[in-house]
């Protein structure tokens, strides 16, 4: 069918972009306030807080930091502590998860399944008392075991790479390593982990960014200073410390997102491209 | 998957050992854990033992009566419902735009990729970076509205009571919709496109084409949006505890920012703080059971007559296109 482009349709078109343009402008704007912020004198942002162009007092606002709770720097390294150890198990044991329920015919198979589907949506925030009180008993506060090693258990993660593997994963290539003499745990570490890289690409980029993210259990178990993640050092800049410092905060607050954008920027594709696969779940 | 008389069964098992055991012990364990303390004296710095309490129900009955935690619930569903109603509807709109065959939009991976962007930042960094845009005297709104001559000395809008929960719901609403509209787009992108064609032959507008074919394809996928939002908005946390601590006068006190506050802000109430957390766990597993029987329910009848329809129509096409071809 053919149809004539009128000229309200024209405007149509016309007045959708501009409402992208402006939905665009709004999810940037208030970073870019906060980069060019993170530029401006205190004297500056408090005679007028908008502005769009940067000012040059980036170094004495990062002076300010010197010798005070929020270190960007011991949060970086922490963070990076934390996300790479959940990024790592979460990969590979939902990775071995998810090729038990597709590769082996077991009894348990679909009640398993079907845990997972059930304990999917149970949030494990309102567990936390139980899981605080836990760890204090076993003298696990203040150490990073608690935050890493519950992610060897992630029941999204191995539905997803239970629907990846289900479309991929073919048995003659297992049958044909079986008959080569490999031990199964061999074949899954040289033959699946290898089929299984692009869902565990993008999962593991998800688990990354969720684990650095992640403030709610780290406030609660980590007391000392020095294991502050970035979550934490970032709530550290509503303490009175800086409630005169305005550029320091944005500049605290600058060096939190840094990473995040250029991770995001660099990944973009892969991480649309995760989400979108949230929706063709069924 | 037996060969020669082997069986491989026992490695589902063996690589089933390690989810079940992390489960078990830092999952399952600690949910089980938080409802014992939940019926228990359990509370205090420092204290490992309790017992049970003679009126086994007290700490629920002590949260339930709590005014604070009645605000709190009020608070977590308005929130939520004041950010998940704009965000389902422009994430929609947003869908019916860039899924129109007829009028392609250009540059649907740059929005996408910008819109969906704050989905990614730390919340905690969010809600301080909206408590200093809207800071007093000198925020970057106030500043806004001073330039612009609509305001003449600086507002405190944080010890405004509706206006801090709206800052909240619209920070969540700004974080999601893109989410959400990344969802249903690929939603849309999965249904059968013989569907579109044939209501395109029909001579369908653009609007009965989205109202009667995507909607209705899209049950599924809105519902568990709908779940998804609703659980997460439950349990908002981050946001509402750096943006304004629950203040001002408990207006954007959230649920699980009342539970932290019992036990980890000075008070150690852990056992409060646990049957709080069970009846959050309640209202999330109802809501959830619920909106899925209402939506499964009608969605399961309406869809198989939608297909029966759909079916129908299609096959007449079929009929038609030979005819016309012979």
């Amino acid at each position: 069918m053919r149809h004539e482009v009128t000229i309200p349709q024209k405007l149509y078109k016309i007045f959708i972009y501009v409402i992208c343009i402006l939905l665009a402008i709004l999810s940037i704007l208030p970073f870019y306030i906060m980069f060019v912020n993170a530029t401006r004198g205190t004297y500056e942002i408090q005679s007028n807080a908008l502005s769009l162009i940067p000012s040059k007092y980036l170094l004495s606002n990062y002076k300010v930091f010197e010798g005070k709770s929020f270190s960007p720097i011991v949060g970086f390294i922490n963070s990076m502590i934390i996300s790479t150890g959940v990024t790592a198990l979460t990969a590979y044991f939902s990775s071995m998860t998810a090729y038990a329920l597709v590769a082996y015919n077991w009894k348990l198979r679909q009640p398993f399944f079907a845990f997972i589907l059930a304990v999917m949506m149970v949030p494990g925030q309102l567990t936390s008392i139980g899981f605080y009180q836990f760890m204090y008993r076993i003298g696990w506060t203040n150490s990073y075991l608690p935050l890493i090693l519950p992610a060897i258990a992630a029941p999204t993660v191995v539905f997803f790479m239970r629907q990846y593997l289900i479309g991929t994963l073919s048995l003659d290539i297992v049958n044909s390593g079986r008959i080569d003499g490999a031990g199964e745990f061999h074949i899954f570490n040289r033959i699946i982990i290898p089929i299984m890289k692009p869902a565990i690409a993008t999962q593991a980029i998800f688990a990354f960014v969720g684990s650095w993210n992640n403030y709610f259990m780290p406030s609660i178990l980590l007391t000392s200073k020095e294991k502050y993640t970035m979550p934490i050092m970032i709530s550290q800049l509503k303490g009175d410390i800086y409630k005169t410092e305005y550029g320091s905060v944005y500049l605290g607050l600058a060096l939190t997102v840094l990473p995040l954008f250029i991770v995001y920027f660099a990944l973009s594709k892969y991480i649309i491209a995760g989400v979108a696969l949230g929706g063709v779940k069924e | 998957m037996r060969r020669k008389g082997v069986s491989y069964a026992k490695y589902g098992y063996i690589f089933s050992i390690p989810f079940v055991l992390a489960y078990i012990i830092f999952h399952l364990y600690p949910l089980v854990f938080t409802t014992v303390i939940g019926f228990t004296d359990y509370k205090g710095i420092g204290k490992t033992n309790f017992k049970f309490l003679e009126d086994i129900f007290a700490n629920f009955k002590l949260i339930l009566n709590n005014p604070s935690f009645q605000v709190s619930l009020k608070n977590t569903f308005g929130m939520w419902l004041v950010n998940f109603i704009p965000q389902i509807l422009l994430a929609l709109l947003l869908t019916a735009w860039f899924t129109n065959n007829r009028r392609k939009i250009k540059g649907q991976g740059f929005f996408k990729v910008v819109l969906y962007m704050p989905n990614i930042i730390t919340q905690a960094t969010i809600a301080i970076l909206f408590s200093q845009l809207f800071a007093y005297p000198t925020g970057p709104i106030n500043s806004l509205l001073q330039n612009m001559g609509l305001i003449d000395s600086p507002s405190f809008f944080l010890m405004n009571k509706t206006l801090s929960r709206g800052i909240i719901s619209f920070i969540q609403f700004w974080m999601w919709y893109g989410y959400t509209m990344i969802i249903l787009v690929s939603g849309v992108l999965g249904i059968n496109p013989e569907l579109f064609e044939a209501a395109e032959i029909d001579g369908a507008t653009s609007r009965q084409t989205f109202f009667k074919i995507t909607i209705p394809n899209l049950r599924t996928i809105l519902l568990f949006t709908l779940v998804t939002s609703l659980v997460g908005g439950l349990n908002m946390f981050d946001i509402p505890k750096l943006f304004n601590n629950g203040l001002p006068d408990n207006a954007t006190l959230t649920s699980s920012v009342f539970i932290y506050n019992q036990a980890f802000s000075g008070s150690y109430l852990y056992n409060r703080a646990a049957a709080a957390s069970l009846i959050m766990f309640f209202i999330i597993a109802i809501c959830s059971a619920a909106l899925f029987l209402i939506m499964y329910d009608r969605d399961a009848a309406q869809i198989r007559k939608l297909e029966k329809k759909q079916y129908k129509a299609l096959r007449k096409l079929d009929k038609e296109a030979r005819r016309v071809a012979k």
